[in-house]
């Protein structure tokens, strides 16, 4: 059977491309590049390549990219590396309710460890109000990380406004870009942050690579504590072939970066008016407009995440749900609740999201499918009775 | 997500694509109705008694492919069964007779008994008010 991916938030395929430029860093280009010798010096230099095309990418200078083993790590430096550097100054961090858990986790750390943490709401579309973070700035802020899009539901955050408020107000401003970097532009100056996380699997690079931007003059600490890699701000010696392989993912990217998206979004709004068309009691998650081009999140009322998804799965088409039963917590998305949601709404939510390789035939397939698995399930919910 | 294939047996995946007993009874002599929608799972079972005897059950299930599978597993086990001996039915048996379900799924078996024991009970209670009238 055909597979058809439509789980791109998670993971994307690595691009063939890719995986050729990183293949001679395993073996004749093996050098560490720290080494003096010739074999560092060609490792030095595909790492410094790689540097300058991120850099590129995102409008920085390439020494204010450092490499990390993802976008995890990335968003811990990013925001450890703050507190730690400047609690002289403040004990205050102010973020979202509705970031990564990499960003969230770390948060609810620091506030076991004597800082203070703002979560703030976000409107039923999942946006949060720049006016919200300026009210909650005080004279011990010292943090600001807000999402630049979120990875369930899409939505697109005035990071801009935030920027600008958090620079007038001279708070270090983080933004986790996992979901938009090589999708949709992204520039460091004109998002006015300080600090921007980027994770190369999630644009057709490998897994277990990313980097942090963090602008010239910044005041923070390694977490990472050994040799000189990475000017003192990260040591262990570098990942040469995934920092290639991010680079070149990068610069891929950012070819095709504006026709890439506008192919997407046509999907996008393709598989969701057709849903929407095909399916009652089914409405869309996240902002109708600001969002993200491949993404789509859908409630079905009456029926549950999991066995949606696993139904999809028996027909080769693999999506994501924000259900607690595809979780160890019981719990269902933290987004989702933020947005407003109720709980049974969360429990059958559905996301698709498309990629490079996917096809209008991707999309009718999922439209031809999803209404048939939806009505048998419905069938046997209990819920759609107590609604009539 | 973890991958399906280690996430649940051939049996599970068997009772969730093809699950047995599903619907209602109408006229039934007890009803069970447990779960809560902020866990994720709603179930509702339906038997139809007999000189004591569980002569067809029924479910409708809102949750995950545990929660079906064990659903329709837990309908299957209790027809042609006395009421004391499906009050004994517990969810191990019901997890047993699926060949296992994954440790986090495991609530989803403790929902079917729940649920058969509710109806037991709804059955039982109008015996009893029967009795009285």
């Amino acid at each position: 059977m055909r597979r058809i991916y439509l789980d791109h938030a998670a993971t994307t395929p690595t691009h063939p491309e890719v995986v050729k430029a990183m293949l001679p860093f395993f073996t004749d280009a093996f050098g560490n590049p720290s080494s003096i010798h010739s074999y560092g010096q060609e490792a030095k230099g595909a790492v410094e390549e790689a540097r300058t095309k991120v850099a590129e990418l995102i409008g920085a200078r390439s020494e204010e990219i450092v490499f990390t083993s993802g976008g995890t790590e990335a968003d811990n430096y990013a925001l450890k590396g703050i507190a730690y550097a400047n609690e002289h100054k403040g004990n205050h961090i102010i973020t979202t309710s509705i970031e990564h858990h990499a960003v969230l986790e770390v948060c609810k750390f620091l506030g076991r460890r004597g800082f203070k943490v703002t979560y703030l709401p976000v409107d039923k579309y999942g946006l949060v109000d720049p006016q919200d973070v300026r009210k909650a700035i005080t004279d011990k802020t010292i943090l600001i990380s807000v999402m630049h899009a979120n990875n369930e539901v899409g939505t697109i955050e005035p990071v801009e406004e935030i920027g600008k408020i958090a620079r007038e107000a001279g708070v270090y401003f983080h933004s986790d870009a996992v979901q938009t970097v090589g999708h949709i532009p992204v520039n460091v100056a004109e998002l006015k942050v300080d600090l921007l996380s980027i994770s190369a699997h999630k644009l057709y690079g490998p897994k277990g690579v990313g980097a942090l931007y963090v602008r010239k003059g910044t005041k923070s600490v390694s977490l990472m504590h050994g040799g000189e890699q990475e000017k003192r701000r990260r040591a262990g010696t570098e990942n040469v072939p995934a920092i290639v392989g991010l680079g070149k993912a990068v610069e891929l990217a950012g070819q095709e970066i504006g026709k890439e998206a506008e192919r997407l979004a046509y999907l996008r709004d393709k598989l969701i008016e057709g849903l929407v068309g095909k399916l009652d009691h089914i409405r869309l998650n996240g902002h109708p407009t600001r969002r993200l081009p491949n993404n789509v999140n859908l409630s079905v009322d009456f029926v549950e995440g999991e066995s949606m998804l696993l139904n999809l799965d028996l027909e080769g088409i693999c999506a994501s749900t924000g259900s607690a039963c595809s979780s160890a917590s019981l719990e269902p998305s933290h987004v989702l609740l933020a947005l407003g949601l109720p709980a049974e709404q969360a429990h059958g939510s559905l996301r698709f999201t498309l990629g490079r390789e996917n096809t209008e035939a991707d999309v009718e397939r999922v439209l031809d499918v999803l209404p048939g698995i939806v009505a048998r399930l419905r069938a046997m919910s209990p819920l759609l009775k107590t609604q009539k | 997500m973890p991958d399906i294939w280690s996430l649940y047996n051939d049996k599970v995946m068997e009772h969730f694509k093809n699950p047995r007993n599903v619907g209602e009874i109408e006229d039934p002599d007890g009803v069970g109705h447990v779960g809560n929608l902020v866990c994720g799972d709603v179930m509702e079972l339906y038997i139809k008694v007999k000189d004591g005897i569980i002569v067809d059950a029924k479910f409708k299930t809102f949750g995950c492919a545990a929660a079906i599978a064990t659903s329709s597993m837990v309908t299957e086990m209790v027809k042609g069964k006395r009421i004391e001996e499906a009050l004994k039915i517990s969810n191990k048996a019901v997890v047993e007779a699926l060949d296992g379900l994954p440790p986090a799924k495991v609530h989803c078996s403790v929902m079917a008994e729940d649920a058969l024991k509710a109806a037991i009970e709804d059955y039982l209670e109008h015996q009893k008010l029967k009795r009285q009238i």
